[in-house]
Parts: C-alpha cells; sequence; structure tokens
C-alpha cells in the first residue's frame, strides 16, 4: 500500500488546490467558526484545523484509502452517511463527490468512476470518489488518505485568508506545521482501511459536534460566503 | 454626447482583423444532452458588480420567456443574492434560478473550476427541461473575469458609464474578448460625464470587429439590441445542430 | 479508533458483566426473564412509569469504572417487549493504580415491535481518569430506541480526564449511525474550535422509530444561549434523529437534550 515513485505526480495533479472538484467554495466549516469568534488568527485556525483533521479528516482519510484499496464503494458511502449526522455536511460532501467525479473521470477514466457514477447520479460521498479516482490514477491508499487529509486542513485554511484577511505565509505555516500530523493521520488511515476491507466497523467514526452543529447554523444563514 | 439608438455591430462574424484576439467561441463543452439531443445555449453575463448584469438577466428573460424555455444560474459574492433579486421581480419561476455558492470568488467558479456551474446547468435541465437558453451571472468582481469555454458558448461583459469612460481603454479580458460587449446606463451618460463616443472609439480599438452595443435599461425596450444578438446567437446554435 | 495514543493494556482491574432480557409477559406486559449483575454493575427492577415497560435502574454500588476496569453490559429486547433503562447517579471515571485505561462495553439489541429507552445518568471523565467506551446497538427494522449518552469532562473545578466513546447503531444490519467522540488529554485539538472548544460537557440524544420513515422531521436549531450550550436536531440518513448538545455542565446538556427531544419525539405508542 505504498506510492510507486513513478506515479507520484498524479498525486501532485489530485492534491492540487486547483483541481477544479468544487473545493474552493467550500471553507470546511471554517466561515461558520470564524463567524462565532472561534478563529480569528493563525493559533485558533491551526486548533481548528488540528481538531478537523483528527476527526472529519481521519474518517475521509480512511474512507478515501479503502475505496482506493477495493472495498465497496456503495457500502463505504453508506458508512460515510452513517458518520455524518448532519444532514447539510451529507448534502456538501456528495455535492462534491459529484463534483470530484466529473474532474476525475475527465482526468482518469475508469470503470470503477463510472459504475460510482452509474449508482449515485446525485453523488457519492466526496472521500469514495477521491480514492476511487486515485486508483484510477494509479496511486495507492496511501496517497488517497494522504489527499483527503491535506484537504480537510487546506480548505479552512485558504477560507481564513479570505475571510480574515489573514497573512497567507502564516496560515501556510499553519498547514506545514500540521504536515508531521497529516502523515500519521494517513497511516492511521491506511490501517483502519486495512481491516475494514474485512469489516466496514474498523473504519474510523471520529466526530467532532461542533463541526456538526455549526454546519446546521451555517447552511440556514441567509448571506454567505462559502458553501460550507 | 448622448447615442439615442443603442448601436450594435452585427458584422461581428467578419473575417477578424489582427486587433480581434479569437473568434465567436465555441464551448468546449459536450453540445448535446445525454439522451443525444442539442442541449441548451449557454450563455456568460460578466462584468463589474453593479453595472447591470442581473438587470440585463432580468430583461432578457422578460423579452424571451414566452417563446423559449429559459433558466437561470447565478454566481454571487454573497449567495443568493442575485438569485433574490430575480425571485422577487418575478422573472422567472422559482425552479428555474439556481444560485452557485462561489467561496468569495465568482471568476473561480466561472473560469477555473467550473464544476458547481456545469452541475447547477444540468440540475436544471433535468428538473425543468429541456431549455433551449441558460444564462449563467457572475457576481461582478473585476475586469479580468471571463468564462471558462466549458462552461458557455457565448459570452457579454457588461459594463455602465457610471463606472467611468475609461474602461474600454483600460480593456483587459473581459472588455476585449467577449463575444459582446455591453456599455449599459447610457441614460446616465450626461450626469457622469462619461462621452459614449470616446467609449465607443476605446471599444473598437480593444475588441476589433466584436460587437459593442450601448444600452439604457431604463429606458422602455432598452435591452432590444441584447435580446437581438441573442436570438442570432441561438439561431446560430440550432443551425449548427 | 482514532489518533489517541494506544493505553497500556488492562492489567488487573475488575472485569464485571451485567445482563438483561426484555420479553413479553404475555399479559400485556414485560418480564424480565434474564437480570444479572456483578461488581459495580447492578441492574434492578424498579417502578415504571407506563405498565406495559419494565424499568432497570443500574446501580453502582462501587465506584467504578477504574483505570484498568473491564466492564460490560448487555441487554436485549425480545419482539414486542419495552424497556427502559437508567442509572441511579452519575458513573463517574476515575483513574486506576497503574495509569491503565478502562474499558466499558455496552452491547444491545431491540427486536422487531420491541423498544428501548436507554436513559443512564452523564458519564463523568475524573482527572487522570482514562476510559474507552463502546456502545453497539443492533436494531431490527421495526424496533424503536431512545438512546442518551452524556459526557462530562472533569468534576466540577477539575481538570478532564480523558473520555473515547463510540456509538454505532445497525439497523436491519446497515449501519445508521457511526460517531465516535475523543475529548481530553492527549487527543489533539478536542478543545479547540472543531471539536468542543470550552465546552466541558456534550450529550447526544438518538430517536429511532419507523414512524420517521414517513413523517421525516427538518433541522431543528435548539435555540440557547451560547455562552451556556448550542445544540442542533438533526434527521439521520435513515428513520432517526440525533440531538447533539454541548454545554459547559451536564445540567445545560440535559436541558438541551431533552428540548430536541421534545421536538422530535414520534407519538407514544
Ligand atoms: N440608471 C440606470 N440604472 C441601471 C441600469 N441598469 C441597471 N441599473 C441599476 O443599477 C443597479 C445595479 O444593477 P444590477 O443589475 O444589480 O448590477 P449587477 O451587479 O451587474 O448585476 C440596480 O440598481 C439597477 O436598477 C440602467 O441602464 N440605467
Ligand atoms: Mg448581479
Amino acid at each position: 500500500m505504498t506510492t510507486t515513485t513513478a506515479t507520484r505526480a498524479a498525486l501532485l495533479v489530485l492534491a492540487d488546490g486547483r483541481f477544479p472538484a468544487g473545493g474552493h467554495a467550500h471553507s470546511g466549516g471554517a466561515e461558520a467558526a470564524i463567524a462565532a469568534g472561534r478563529v480569528s488568527d493563525p493559533a485558533s485556525l491551526e486548533a481548528f484545523c488540528r481538531g478537523r483533521l483528527g476527526t472529519a479528516g481521519l474518517v475521509a482519510a480512511a474512507l478515501a484509502a479503502a475505496a482506493a484499496a477495493g472495498a465497496n464503494p456503495l457500502l463505504l458511502d453508506e458508512a460515510a452517511d452513517a458518520r455524518t449526522p448532519s444532514p447539510a455536511l451529507r448534502m456538501t460532501a456528495r455535492k462534491l463527490g459529484r463534483q470530484m467525479m466529473r474532474a476525475a473521470r475527465a482526468c482518469w477514466p475508469s470503470p470503477a468512476l463510472d459504475a460510482l457514477a452509474a449508482a449515485r447520479p446525485r453523488g457519492a460521498h466526496q472521500p469514495v470518489v477521491l480514492g476511487l479516482a486515485a486508483a484510477a490514477a494509479g496511486l495507492g491508499p496511501l496517497d488517497a488518505a494522504h489527499a483527503a487529509a491535506y484537504e480537510a486542513v487546506s480548505g479552512p485554511a485558504t477560507a481564513a485568508v479570505r475571510l480574515l484577511s489573514l497573512d497567507p505565509f502564516d496560515a501556510t505555516a499553519v498547514l506545514a506545521r500540521l504536515a508531521p500530523e497529516l502523515d500519521r493521520v494517513a497511516e492511521l488511515a491506511v490501517a483502519a482501511a486495512e481491516s475494514a476491507l474485512d469489516d466496514l466497523d474498523a473504519l474510523p467514526a471520529a466526530s467532532a459536534p461542533l463541526l456538526e452543529i455549526a454546519a446546521e447554523a451555517h447552511a440556514a444563514w441567509p448571506v454567505r460566503l462559502f458553501a460550507s | 454626447m448622448h447615442l439615442d439608438h443603442p448601436e450594435t455591430y452585427p458584422q461581428r462574424y467578419a473575417a477578424a482583423p489582427s486587433r480581434q484576439r479569437r473568434a465567436p467561441t465555441p464551448s468546449s463543452a459536450p453540445t448535446t444532452r445525454p439522451d443525444g439531443t442539442r442541449r441548451a445555449l449557454r450563455i456568460g453575463l460578466g462584468g463589474p458588480v453593479g453595472s447591470g448584469k442581473t438587470a440585463t438577466v432580468a430583461a432578457i428573460c422578460r423579452q424571451l420567456r414566452e417563446e423559449l424555455s429559459i433558466a437561470v444560474v447565478t454566481n454571487d459574492i454573497y449567495t443568493r443574492e442575485d438569485a433574490e433579486f430575480l425571485l422577487r421581480n418575478a422573472v422567472l419561476p422559482a425552479e428555474r434560478i439556481s444560485a452557485v455558492e462561489t467561496g468569495a470568488c465568482p471568476h473561480t467558479a466561472i473560469r477555473d473550476d467550473i464544476s458547481a456551474n456545469l452541475e447547477a446547468v444540468e440540475d436544471l435541465e433535468e428538473s425543468v427541461g429541456p431549455l433551449d437558453l441558460v444564462l449563467v451571472e457572475s457576481g461582478g468582481d473585476n475586469l479580468t473575469a471571463t468564462f471558462s469555454k466549458g462552461l458557455v458558448d457565448a459570452q457579454i461583459f457588461v459594463i455602465d458609464v457610471a463606472g467611468g469612460d475609461k474602461i474600454p481603454r483600460k480593456g483587459g479580458p473581459g472588455v476585449s474578448t467577449a463575444d459582446l460587449l455591453v456599455v449599459n446606463k447610457t441614460d446616465l451618460a450626461p450626469l457622469v460625464g462619461a462621452d459614449l463616443e470616446v467609449m465607443a472609439r476605446d471599444a473598437r480599438a480593444q475588441r476589433g470587429e466584436l460587437p459593442v452595443t450601448f444600452t439604457a435599461l431604463t429606458e422602455p425596450d432598452g435591452i432590444a439590441p441584447v435580446v437581438a444578438w441573442v436570438r442570432e446567437r441561438l439561431a446560430c446554435w440550432t443551425a449548427a445542430a | 479508533m482514532t489518533a489517541v495514543a494506544p493505553a497500556p493494556a488492562a492489567s488487573c482491574g475488575v472485569r464485571a458483566a451485567a445482563r438483561i432480557v426484555a420479553a413479553p409477559d404475555g399479559r400485556g406486559g414485560t418480564a424480565l426473564p434474564v437480570l444479572h449483575g456483578e461488581g459495580p454493575l447492578v441492574p434492578r427492577r424498579t417502578r415504571a412509569a407506563r405498565a406495559d415497560t419494565a424499568q432497570v435502574t443500574v446501580v453502582g454500588a462501587m465506584s467504578a469504572p477504574l483505570g484498568g476496569d473491564h466492564l460490560r453490559l448487555d441487554a436485549r429486547v425480545l419482539p414486542g417487549a419495552r424497556l427502559a433503562v437508567g442509572s441511579a447517579a452519575a458513573t463517574v471515571s476515575l483513574p486506576g493504580r497503574d495509569g491503565a485505561r478502562a474499558r466499558y462495553d455496552v452491547r444491545l439489541a431491540v427486536d422487531e415491535g420491541a423498544e428501548l429507552r436507554w436513559l443512564p445518568e452523564p458519564l463523568i471523565a475524573a482527572a487522570g481518569s482514562d476510559l474507552a467506551m463502546t456502545t453497539r446497538v443492533e436494531l431490527a427494522e421495526g424496533a424503536r430506541l431512545v438512546l442518551r449518552e452524556e459526557l462530562v469532562l472533569g468534576r466540577a473545578g477539575e481538570r478532564p480526564g480523558r473520555l473515547v466513546s463510540r456509538l454505532t447503531v445497525r439497523r436491519g444490519g446497515r449501519a445508521l449511525l457511526d460517531q465516535e467522540v475523543a475529548l481530553g488529554p492527549g487527543v489533539p485539538g478536542w478543545s479547540g474550535p472543531a471539536v468542543l472548544d470550552r465546552y466541558r460537557a456534550m450529550g447526544q440524544l438518538l430517536i429511532a422509530d419507523p414512524w420517521f420513515e414517513e413523517h421525516a422531521p427538518g433541522v431543528v436549531a435548539l435555540a440557547s444561549d451560547p455562552a451556556e450550550g448550542e445544540a442542533v436536531l438533526t434527521p439521520l440518513a435513515g428513520p432517526a434523529v440525533l440531538v447533539t448538545a454541548l454545554g459547559r455542565d451536564a445540567l445545560t446538556v440535559r436541558r438541551l437534550l431533552n428540548a430536541g427531544q421534545r421536538a422530535a419525539a414520534p407519538p407514544a405508542g
């Protein structure tokens, strides 16, 4: 379950913030946390990202790794639903999954992506699509986990730059400081994904109550800059 | 100077002069629906905030909604503001208007990552289609914002005289390459001291043979030249089927 | 699993198991053919609010769980029976002598046409404690469940202990809800703005009922003073709703969960 150097560049394409899969319009809960005054500077952004990484990020990374390792994507999609009590976040995950599907099929056409697109025309949970995309690109479960974990923190960091006019160097330094934790989360995710091939309950279910509560409040705002 | 009659330059299909940056833009998006029929023509509307994009969308819809099946996708800076305006004014039924959220960057959503917009267009086709025309409005940001060819088949760039008569001279991708440049609010020209003649000359210098039209949407049928242009595009679109 | 470092293996703690089986008594009520406990877990039949329901109160005979303890509680509600389970007092997780993690595993099964109301008092993670709790529920498609979990980080004025609690609910064999909260020292970001922030108590109330298939509720923001607590009621992907509440203390959380229950509850059947 390791990256072959021959495909490493594909991971850069997949994890690029400019990969056209809709991520730019989502703050990963940062907009709500900023409005609540919970995130206001690089330190609180880092704490936010650390909490999101260890919860939603870990779950996403494990789902992506399991999908890349060949677990049944429809069962993973169901497991993702059970791990997402907030309907706003389930909808966001499916919306982003559909957008990721479009970009992935254009970049790395594959029967597995086609099959999931046909089975879930309104979108499967994004990490599941991400995992299949990684596999289609010749990447392994660890790559998929890294991409998902990184996305869990890069989205909020970018949003904080836009919403707080945070110094972009500070925001990027937050991501750099989190790098060792990202690696660890990706490794945990892969280990869980391997067990999940036998028993889906082995997938992590780490939850962040404030993210769930705030996501519903945010979805009801009449005016907001980010979709989530 | 005040132009009584908005001007268009329908000779846009003439051979491009050297200043013209590109011929009318064919979209790179598939031109058929999943069932093989030709999909709706998609026209993007960009331009600075407040120049009259939403007003233009509203006026086009009012003129054409009886004869065509139309839907609108808005890309707001603040969610749904434009969509709410169109709804409040009953320009189209609610199910024909879809608002895409852009994370404070409409230009990203219409140019760099068009996935959410494509989904919105396809969802509209699915729920109220078949459609003849989809108008995609960008929440205005700056003069550099243009639509991706993967999203729209043609784009209109709307500026206004109140923004200053220097805008056409400054150029930028919107002003110089849009398939139609609309200079709106000519009714305000005397008030803001904008010289329409200068604007027309500068626009021509930037755009070569690409058409420019001057509008005052406050006047009855002020949208007429834009509607004429849209009809022409539609005719080409259907003819190409 | 979480991003928490593994604790030393449980060593010399107490092992105790309790077991409850509820079955229709044939006269419109519910009997308890199995009601067994040991050590710190003693289930007793107590007065029920309704004649058709068997009420059980788990009495904590000792302070439990301590680090190194391994407690297990099994309850099964047979087809058509109605069981309500509560506890006499809050459960306090305390540190053991050798820093070992304590485990508390709850296994619940609710059969066709049966109902379980699982409403224990809060679980309090005292300073220095380390508890891993798992609750697994198997619901038949026609089963009804009300399940409450309340977690409090530290006794009054005390530093928090560590608490990892996983709640897995399956309905008709399919995943309905799977949530793990990991809180306290050593858990990355737990007191940060994505997880608990300044709150030190959280609660979840799950209501699963086939009734929701036809009466899907919407999201309800349970208005509250954000300085005290906040909560939301959300419909799950299956016929169930979850109330998630955060508060500065257990009382606030209980108040929010009760509000959520009133907002969502299907008619008493
Ligand atoms: N005077 C005048 N006002 C106009 C004209 N067109 C639009 N407006 C007004 O300009 C404002 C901004 O228009 P809007 O369509 O919302 O701009 P957008 O931000 O480009 O969508 C509104 O108050 C319109 O009523 C026009 O031709 N003349
Ligand atoms: Mg507008």
